[in-house]
């Protein structure tokens, strides 16, 4: 079963997403996944992040459909051509994998390999056409299939992109390719995402905004300088700073530090719960920090 | 114009291991302008190889290093300095070195490494605008080029990767090039070309060397 009935539900939609591991031990990533299984629609798995080489997505994907968990596979433009992608995509079908995310991913030259060959031989939108065709049956050259898939198509905007209209005109071609569902990019100021909302209430495609963990007020900082399209606002970062302070004194006293996590699993509840009355659900991205997912969900009230 | 950067003086040397007598060969156009391979850089290389005892027989700044019949021309005008010689050195571009090493039997060597297809914004500064990707959908961007603009070559927009100062997250030197499309078509009235679906590029995959004759053309 893939994502399209939760999708077409009333429900309030939650995915989280795992990083497959550099090297072969899956243990983490699947007892991640067995963990967040019972509490989220969607595992969204992706695809050598950050351009750091690491296992694949399909394989990992397919390891978390053997948990009876529903996988969504990433798929980026950056590392294949036109046959591999559908190629590919063909695999992961067979594979069990019946929803994928279709992304441009991240440049090379932010990786660790970064003399890599970037492909980009199709973008976002146009690997949306290409996986939309395949479920029709046929290729992108028109020829037929001997036997077709039938994904749940989805893609990411970053509503915190300036100016953010030319992401809204990029997101209107991803919804007419074939996407059926947005995950967004990090969102941490409600009012700029209800705006945002606003400005793409003719998106017919449901919309989960994007909650990645804050684990540090440095993390924050850092993204602000670093992550394009991602604002976290000065109280956030102050919240953090002083949970940091608190942890400091506490490893002093011999004291246990957890006023980070608890801040942080805080802040992101109350992101969830302001979040829900604006869109369709919520996409999570824990960066290694997914054993603190059930508890940011339960105090969101999910 | 063909932008290209000298080698070190270290690689160039060791490519010349053995080879005691070179003649040198620039060109007159993009190497001239670039300032690799022209008079001036001749000079300094034929002192640099000279002081490190190496005997330059000759020098030629070709009219241009690129028009293979020209420069079998100038080859044969300069036979006997390039007899003498146990190689060549060539300090144009990566298809001059090609063509000199079709015009002479001699061995040949690049003291350069080609870039890209540039312009020539002022004295010494290159900046590069097209990829010769055979397919130019020019008209449809407002005159800037996806292709070599955006770091990653998208047709449909941008990544998420536009930073706030309106650069490309992947260097923050370069401007977000779906950004300049986007400022461009806006203060033109034609944003309405975006919203196009924009399909694959086709003749991004050339079937070998690409070669082009046109009739009637000149040699």
């Amino acid at each position: 079963m893939s994502l399209r009935p939760v999708l077409q539900s009333d429900k309030f939609i939650v995915t989280s997403e795992v990083g497959p591991p550099k090297g072969t031990n899956m243990g983490h990533v699947l007892e991640e996944a067995k963990l967040l299984n019972p509490l989220v629609d969607g595992i969204n798995v992706t695809d050598i992040q950050a351009a750091a080489m690491r296992i694949g997505s399909m394989a990992t994907c397919h390891l978390i459909k053997d948990l009876s968990a529903e996988p969504v596979l990433q798929m980026v433009c950056r590392d294949r051509n036109r046959l591999a992608l559908q190629s590919d995509l063909l695999s992961a079908w067979v594979l069990g994998v019946e929803n994928v995310l279709c992304l441009t991913g991240d440049h090379p030259t932010l990786g660790d390999h970064k003399g890599a060959k970037a492909v980009y031989d199709l973008d976002s939108v146009q690997l949306l056409q290409v996986a939309k065709g395949l479920n029709e049956g046929h290729d992108m050259m028109g020829n037929d299939l001997d036997g077709k898939p039938d994904f749940c198509l989805g893609a990411v905007v970053t509503p915190g992109a300036n100016p953010v209209e030319m992401q809204i005109m990029k997101l209107e071609k991803k919804v007419e390719a074939g996407a059926e569902f947005i995950q967004t990019q990090a969102v941490y100021d409600v009012g700029a995402f209800a705006d945002f909302m606003q400005q793409v209430g003719h998106i017919r495609a449901p919309i989960l905004a994007g909650i990645v963990l804050l684990k540090s007020a440095g993390m924050a900082r850092y993204m602000n300088k670093n992550v394009a399209g991602v604002t976290v606002p000065d109280d956030l970062i102050k919240e953090m700073a002083q949970a940091g302070e608190a942890d400091k004194a506490a490893k002093a006293e011999g004291k246990k530090a957890d006023n980070q996590v608890k801040t942080s699993i805080d802040i992101a509840a109350r992101l969830i719960r302001d979040l829900k009355p604006l869109c369709r659900g919520v996409h999570l991205m824990p960066l290694g920090w997914g054993h603190h997912v059930p508890a940011v969900l339960k105090a969101a009230g999910l | 114009m063909t932008i290209s950067e000298p080698k070190s003086l270290e690689e160039i040397l060791g490519t010349l291991e053995g080879q005691e007598k070179v003649f040198l060969v620039g060109c007159t156009d993009c190497a001239t302008v670039v300032q690799v391979g022209g008079e001036e850089q001749l000079k300094a290389m034929a002192q640099e190889l000279s002081q490190r005892g190496k005997t330059i027989t000759g020098t030629l700044v070709a009219e241009p290093g690129c028009h293979l019949l020209n420069l079998r021309r100038q080859f044969r005008e300069r036979r006997q300095e390039i007899e003498a010689a146990d190689a060549m050195l060539i300090l144009s571009c990566g298809t001059g070195a090609q063509t000199a090493a079709i015009a002479t039997e001699k061995p040949v060597h690049v003291g350069t490494n080609t870039l890209f297809l540039g312009c020539v914004e002022r004295f010494g500064q290159f900046r590069e605008f097209c990829s010769a990707c055979g397919t130019c959908t020019l008209e449809q961007t407002g005159y800037i080029c996806s292709v070599t603009r955006c770091s990653k070559g998208l047709q449909n927009g941008p990544c998420g990767g536009t930073t706030a100062e309106g650069k490309c997250e992947v260097n923050p030197e370069t401007d977000c090039g779906w950004l300049l499309i986007y400022n461009k078509l806006k203060e033109q009235g034609g944003l309405d070309s975006l919203k196009a679906y924009r399909p694959p590029k086709e003749a991004m995959a050339h079937p070998g060397q690409r070669t082009l004759s046109r009739e009637g053309g000149e040699a």
